[in-house]
């Protein structure tokens, strides 16, 4: 069937078969390999995306559920002149990634926490990002990016 | 100019990662794969079993099938993964008539498109004549299950040797404990995958999720007969040990390739990897012994090591636990038992720490319950033990020959940073009120060994336009070993970091190399960048003085303005450009740390147990840990903190478990226990730096550091938050069962 989506801008058609979950459509049928797989279980977090501006689990959704919609991936999310986003920026000064897997998820999931609580407390940063998970950084860092970006202290 | 090294420098490699992502082998868009087949696994379901017959004529026939592989297709030899184990435990890499544990690869299909190869799987028919089962490895070691009945033993590794009976004479207090450090699932954040293509001249090219390109050579020209391959290992997303060489998975995507003719590629779904990427497991009978007044006199480890179902890495790591049992401690008397052998689980691995953390573990658990038992602060009785600090090698009962320490500076530090004594007191008035949330305070010195010595490649190409390119054998997967071998060649040649680049993982460009392991690609892998920086200066000054037609002992290499210039006169000189000129220059060489180094440190966990639920919240976290010189502080900072998390994580909620016949009960991410934000504390981190005499650098490993000492901190942290109710001992992972039950007992 086909499906057809704007991501980060862009319209993308592609068909699919029906049961094609939305991350493998952004990986194998766009290309766009920011957006990671971690699980099978729907836990990680490493596939999170934005649809129509919330943070989604890619690898929960079915592409054709969404037919028609607007996605933003890890590749939408800076400037169009390269300028990093504040949370990546944020990302980088507080030292946010190692391995760098987890990351795309992280940051856009972190995006949409900022959305929801501009100024969390760390306590809130860590509620919201539980879904995420991280085998490198034990998350330290990772709040304190989200809490730099949130102009928490 | 003052120096970049020491610095907090913001990696040079993240800007790639938090725009587009890294490219993992899964994300490979290499022209040479276009048109790969996909690989499937199909996998036991049993743990034990004689494989009666392997019927794939269905799933043959189903959509996009290409071909269909078991055992005897391969024609591969089964491996011994070190020349120490039991001969007869080889690994095939497909099940040969026997399968031995849950997801022990039978047969692998080859499928046009990728989804299809799990809807082919589903119709291979497997035929199983169950076997007895032994999951637990103190039955194993009782010999009557045999995994291998060729090798008329399950021990893989190790002996058993009789205890020597007068090691407690003399002690007035002894204590006697069994310490089960439980199985892991190591869980990368990315799974393994490998792709392999025959190139057109023959050669095999492989691209592996791997902490080492050069590392997993042998292993595949064993399998493949052939010694032309070309590994490449692109970013790879943590590896934490379990991602060493090549795995059996691996050997088989590259055979079949050779087999085909053509690209193949796998990925492995995250159930596969939890069922195959365990570490730790191990059981300690621990007995030590001392007097009343805290001297402790002599210390008693049996360690049986579960190797899982073929011996691996995992099964020789007692032997590493062995070597740092002492610990920190000054113990007249140490006794070391050690062996590991086969039950019907997943080959063990090697785990962040690999070996040393159980030694941490089994030490300062039983140290505070001696401390207990004669009734003594466990910061106390450490401190009458500690080995004094140490300028000259300090040699331990167990023939480990420490470089240089200060372990009773580390301890002072943390427990000053902690405020133990408030701490203290904060525990006595929540006692004497009888509050529901009780507080635990857990103390864990450590020292472990990094890099276990040996020799690392470097070399540096500086191109006409002036920059640099740094060729390393070590394999980064998150260490930033980018930013901070950049930050040793820029120092010493002005060349800016952002003009330096680097190439790992890439047996075409790098000729030898160890890969990342065992905390050694700074201190070895940093030390030959520093070593090749200084010969590339060396071999620069002699070009740019013939150029100058001067005198190369007179010139002197400005490094703010990257330009070797005569002493006293500036204004003739020449650039590193200049220097290199069309042909470019470049130089290489491998240093060589002749043995190990061994940082240590202290740390202090404090949790809040709620008694009327087990409920366990680790709500601080304050460590020292003194890897020596650091060159990054924020890289080695990170380092720590993801090591804390995972030692932590072993303490409170992880554990991989099987049930008594072999079934898999956290076979993935929903049911292991993953340890995530919420469960954890920002840490508070205390600095402390001696340089290591084994290499120019001062630097030791950092990578495991955390993780060593935190699992028993943590766990000691929650016994003591219960201990005036009468506990003495909780298992881990300490969850809220386990301290509710331990509670129970306690009061009855
Ligand atoms: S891949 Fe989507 S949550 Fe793990
Ligand atoms: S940075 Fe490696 S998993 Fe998060």
């Amino acid at each position: 069937m086909k499906v057809t989506l704007t991501i980060n801008g862009a319209r993308h058609s592609h068909d699919v078969e029906p049961r094609t979950l939305l991350v493998h459509f952004i990986r194998d049928n766009v290309g766009l390999t920011g957006t990671n797989i971690g699980c099978d279980t729907s836990s990680c977090g490493a596939c999170t995306v934005h649809l129509d501006g919330e943070a989604v689990k890619s690898c929960t959704i079915l592409a054709a559920q969404v037919d028609g919609r607007e996605l933003r991936t890890i590749e939408g999310l800076a400037a169009a002149d390269g300028t990093l986003h504040p949370m990546q920026q944020a990302f980088h000064e507080n030292h946010g990634l190692q391995c760098g897997f987890c990351t795309p998820g992280m940051v856009m999931a972190a995006v949409s926490l900022l959305d929801d609580v501009p100024h969390p407390t760390e306590r809130e940063v860590r509620e919201g990002l539980e879904g995420n998970l991280c085998r490198c950084t034990g998350y330290h860092n990772i709040v304190k990016a989200v809490m730099a970006a949130g102009g928490s202290k | 100019m003052p120096s970049i090294l020491g610095t907090r420098v913001k990696r040079v490699e993240d800007p790639r990662f938090l725009t587009v992502g890294g490219t993992y082998v899964d994300d490979l868009r290499d022209p040479r794969l276009d048109g790969a087949l996909w690989l499937t696994f199909v996998r036991s379901s049993v743990a034990h079993a004689r494989l009666a017959s392997i019927d794939t004529s269905s799933a043959a026939a189903a959509p996009g099938v290409v071909a269909i592989y078991t055992f005897a297709d391969l024609s591969v030899e089964p491996q011994l993964s070190m020349p120490a184990f039991n001969e007869a435990m080889k690994r095939p890499a497909l099940a040969d008539g026997v399968v031995r544990f849950v997801g022990e690869p039978i047969v692998a299909i080859l499928t046009e498109q990728r989804s299809q190869g799990e809807d082919a799987a589903e119709f291979v028919v497997v035929d199983y004549d169950p076997l007895p089962v032994v999951v637990d490895p103190v039955e194993a070691a009782a010999d009557e299950v045999l995994l291998f009945p060729e090798a008329g033993t399950n021990t893989a590794y190790g002996r058993v040797r009789e205890p020597d009976p007068t090691l407690f004479e003399g002690c007035d207090a002894v204590v006697h404990m069994t310490l089960y450090n439980r199985r892991l699932a190591v869980a990368p954040l990315e799974v393994k995958g490998c792709a392999a293509v025959p190139a057109e001249d023959g050669r095999m090219v492989v691209w592996l999720s791997s902490q080492g390109a050069h590392t997993a050579v042998a292993s595949l020209q064993a399998a493949l007969g052939t010694e032309d391959l070309h590994i490449i290992t692109p970013d790879v997303g943590g590896g934490f040990g379990a991602k060493n060489g090549a795995s059996a998975e691996d050997i088989v995507v590259c055979r079949v390739a050779q087999l085909q003719g053509r690209a193949i590629r796998w990925a492995e779904t995250r159930t596969e990897n939890v069922l195959t990427m365990q570490g730790r497991g191990q059981v300690q009978t621990v007995t030590m012994g001392g007097t009343r007044d805290g001297r402790i006199l002599a210390y008693r480890v049996d360690i049986l090591g579960d190797a899982g179902a073929y011996p691996m890495i995992g099964a020789f790591l007692p032997m590493a636990t062995r070597m740092m049992a002492p610990g920190v401690y000054d113990m007249p008397k140490v006794e070391v038992i050690a062996r590991s052998v086969v039950t019907n689980t997943a080959p063990q691995m090697a785990y962040r720490g690999a070996g040393r953390p159980e030694a941490t573990a089994a030490v300062e658990r039983t140290i505070e319950r001696f401390a207990a038992e004669i009734g003594m602060d466990a910061a106390e009785v450490r401190r009458r033990n500690l080995v004094p600090k140490f300028v000259e090698p300090h040699k331990t009962p167990v023939g480990t020959t420490y470089d240089i320490g200060d372990y009773p500076a580390a301890l002072e530090l943390v427990l000053e940073a902690a405020g133990y004594d408030a701490l203290r007191k904060e525990q006595a008035s929540r006692r004497a009120a009888g509050d529901r949330l009780q507080l635990g305070i857990g103390i864990a010195t450590y020292v472990e060994i990094t890099a276990f010595g040996g020799s690392e490649y470097a070399r540096i190409e500086v191109k006409d336009d002036g920059s640099a390119v740094v060729y390393t054998g070590t394999s980064p997967h998150g260490q930033g070993h980018h930013t901070s071998f950049a930050m040793i060649a820029s120092e010493r040649t002005g060349i800016p970091i952002e003009r330096i680049n680097l190439v790992w993982g890439d047996t075409d460009l790098v000729p030898t190399g160890g890969g990342t392991g065992g905390s050694r690609s700074l201190q070895l892998g940093g030390s030959a960048v520093l070593q090749t920086t200084d010969l590339l200066v060396e071999e620069a000054r002699q070009r740019a003085a013939q150029q100058l037609e001067a005198n190369p002992e007179d010139l002197v290499l400005d490094t703010e303005a990257g330009r070797f210039h005569v002493a006293g006169s500036p204004t003739a000189g020449r650039t590193w450009a200049e220097v290199a000129g069309n042909d470019g220059l470049a130089v290489a060489s491998d240093f060589t740390q002749p043995s190990g180094t061994f940082p240590f440190g202290a740390h202090v966990a404090v949790v809040e147990v709620d008694t009327e639920t087990g409920q366990v919240e680790l709500t601080r976290f304050i460590a020292v840990d003194d890897a020596g010189t650091m060159i990054n502080p924020l890289i080695v900072e990170g380092q720590r903190h993801g090591g804390i998390a995972q030692g932590a994580a072993q303490a409170l909620c992880e554990e991989f478990i099987y049930d008594a016949d072999g079934n898999p009960l956290t076979s993935n991410l929903a049911d292991f226990t993953f340890i995530s934000t919420c469960e954890l504390p920002s840490f508070e981190l205390v600095p402390m730096e001696t340089p290591t005499p084994m290499n120019p650098l001062g630097a030791k490993g950092i990578g495991e550091a955390g993780t060593i000492g935190a699992t028993p901190a943590v766990q000691n942290a929650v016994v003591d938050a219960v201990a005036h109710l009468g506990v003495r001992h909780i298992d881990i992972p300490c969850t809220p069962e386990r301290v509710w039950t331990a509670i129970q007992e306690a009061s009855k």
